[in-house]
């Protein structure tokens, strides 16, 4: 990394060939991304491909045998320092997580704690913040997508769809860089999947800059700003809706979508 | 035949219902009989011993009795509370990446659970036959900080907390470890995506869903190591046995002062039981999860990590 690249017009998350096996399973295969500041790019695939991985891989819940993940002109998991990187301890890596936010396919919200200690957990453990401050902020996020009259459920008390709402809502209260969605609605009834949706694209609209793997290709196509189709840990092409859905170029992206829009 | 009319109907359904007779259990009455005339016969039996009864409150209430009482107590809560807190280190060495932590978990747990407890507490008890003294220096130099007569440390009181604890520590260590492993891999996902360090994230979010699970056993453990206690008086602990025994060397009433040593063993078990139900349904509460493990599954879990008695705490 020279200085010249690390120069402000560099994009807020800047994944470079990232790889990552397990034992003799190459799932990701350099796979490099760069998403700009308000930007929501959409990740498509079938399954298998390493869509989970490489976004694990971004906030380093998983941790990549090579490449490198900039985030905000840092390297996830490292300091740079004379001209190389050095190893983070976990307890810095940690401190570095807290400025991404992730929402995951089956919620993992706390059941020990309340829908608004959910929320005040990050902000007040964390980043320490004071928790009356953090408490009317986090009650407006939850009235935000929706849920100002669960703030003192548990989450077993709540459907599939407010507990992912309440998952969002917790990454947001971290007030984070960006959002990284890792199919956010695969596990909910197709009834409760919009009022998911809607969030996100509310979420969108604010100017959130969100990574989101879906297989809902209506949400892509309405709020995604790129599409990209990755494959065999791999990404097999990207550009706008337009370029990627509608007039997909590689033949593997046309089969995949007869396939999902059949 | 001819349907009956509407008439008739109406008439059916406003008349008297007609007595039913109820089914006698008479195989109850019988068996319910039979036991009263047992139990009947064992009371006039003991009645017909030569015990005297008239003397067992005077003991149950007797000093040398309180302080065996207060003697066992002790003895109970330390180990436990040294095993809850030694198990809870072991466990975390159990479950840590670092190869040579795990096999010394492993074999900690193996060793200590594996030997008899009062073999345990013979061998501390007995140490000063093998390192009459204990030191603590630098050893192939003459620098010692510590120089102490082992006879003078080994208590009787520490060789049985030491047995009594190291024992219970490798089970706790089980428990703890089953408990930790019952938290969804996601929980500690999430509470690193929002950046919790991994103390937070065992503090906060793992610790208190573990604890669901782990308190029901350690409850039963607490119990067993009350009654665990009487092993104690074999080197000379004068817990309850012991102050029994003390009292009957003098007057031979052996069964009069072990019936009301009895008595306080029943009285201490029921407050811990009550003790453990409160503290379960307290972190149930926080628990109205369906999504963790059901209170059921917890107490079949609960279940399956309590050893049976037999082997636990009889010598
Ligand atoms: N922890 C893991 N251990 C071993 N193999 C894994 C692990 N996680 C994912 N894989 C494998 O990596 C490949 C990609 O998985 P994943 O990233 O979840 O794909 P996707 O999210 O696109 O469906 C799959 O073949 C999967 O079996
Ligand atoms: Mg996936």
């Amino acid at each position: 990394m020279t200085n010249i690249q690390a120069a402000p017009q560099r994009p807020l998350l800047d994944a470079v060939r990232v790889s990552k096996h397990y034992g003799s399973n190459e799932v990701l295969k350099e796979v490099s991304l760069q998403v700009a500041a308000g930007e929501v790019v959409c990740i498509i695939g079938p399954s298998g491909a390493g869509k989970s991985t490489f976004l694990r891989c971004i906030n380093r819940l998983e941790v990549p045998d090579a490449g490198e993940v900039w985030v905000d002109g840092q390297a996830m998991g490292f300091e740079e320092r004379d001209g190389k990187l050095h190893e983070l301890t976990e307890r810095k890596l940690s401190k570095q997580r807290a400025s991404t936010g992730m929402v995951f396919q089956h919620f993992n919200l706390f059941p020990h704690l309340t829908v608004l200690g959910n929320v005040m957990e990050g902000p007040v453990r964390v980043q320490k913040r004071a928790s009356k401050v953090v408490e009317t902020e986090a009650r407006a996020v939850l009235e935000r997508v929706g849920l100002g009259d669960k703030i003192d459920s548990y989450p077993s008390q709540l459907s599939g769809g407010q507990r992912q709402r309440v998952a969002i809502a917790r990454a947001v209260a971290m007030k984070p860089l960006f959002l990284l969605f890792d199919e956010p609605t695969s596990a909910l009834d197709p009834e409760l999947v919009g009022e998911v949706l809607t969030v996100m694209a509310g979420l969108a609209a604010d100017g959130m800059t969100m990574l989101v793997v879906t297989h809902e290709m209506g949400f892509a196509r309405e709020v995604a700003d790129r599409v990209v189709f990755m494959a065999d840990g791999g990404i097999v092409e990207q550009g706008t809706v337009d370029e990627v859905l509608v007039n997909p170029r590689e033949a593997r992206t046309k089969r995949f979508l007869e396939r999902v829009l059949a | 035949m001819s349907t009956p009319s509407a008439r008739e109907y109406v008439r059916d359904s406003v008349r008297e219902l007609l007595p039913q007779v109820r089914l006698r259990h008479w195989g109850r009455w019988v068996i319910a009989a039979v036991i009263l005339v047992i139990l009947g016969a064992l009371a006039y039996g003991a009645s017909q011993g030569d015990i005297s009864w008239r003397d067992i409150p005077y003991y149950v209430i007797s000093p040398i009795i309180l302080q065996g009482l207060v003697n066992t107590i002790i003895l109970a809560v330390a180990a436990q509370v040294s095993a809850v807190i030694l198990g809870v280190i072991i466990a975390l060495m159990r479950i840590s990446e670092n190869p040579v932590a795990k096999w010394f978990a492993a074999a900690y747990t193996w060793l200590f659970r594996g030997l008899p407890v009062l073999l345990q507490i013979l061998l501390w008890y007995n140490l000063a036959l093998i390192f009459p003294r204990l030191q603590l220096g630098i050893p192939f130099t003459d620098v010692v900080f510590v120089d102490l007569s082992t006879n003078a440390v080994m208590t009787t009181f520490v060789a049985a907390f030491l047995g009594l604890m190291l024992n219970e520590s490798a089970y706790m260590a089980e428990i703890v470890r089953a408990g930790l492993n019952s938290v969804d891999r996601g929980q500690i996902e999430a509470a690193q995506s929002i950046g919790e360090t991994p103390l937070q994230r065992m503090w906060r979010i793992v610790l208190p869903q573990a604890m669901r699970v782990i308190i029901p056993p350690t409850g039963n453990d607490f119990i067993n190591m009350l009654k665990g206690t009487a092993m104690a008086s074999v080197i000379g602990y004068v817990e309850l046995i012991r102050a029994a025994n003390n009292i009957a060397s003098f007057n031979l009433q052996v069964m009069e002062t072990l019936i009301a040593a009895a008595f306080w063993y029943m009285v201490i078990v029921s407050v811990a039981s009550v003790g453990q139900s409160y503290l379960e349904r307290s972190f149930d509460r926080s628990d109205r999860a369906r999504g963790g493990p059901t209170r059921r599954a917890r107490r079949r879990l609960a279940r399956d990590l309590v050893t049976p008695p037999l082997v636990r705490s009889h010598p």
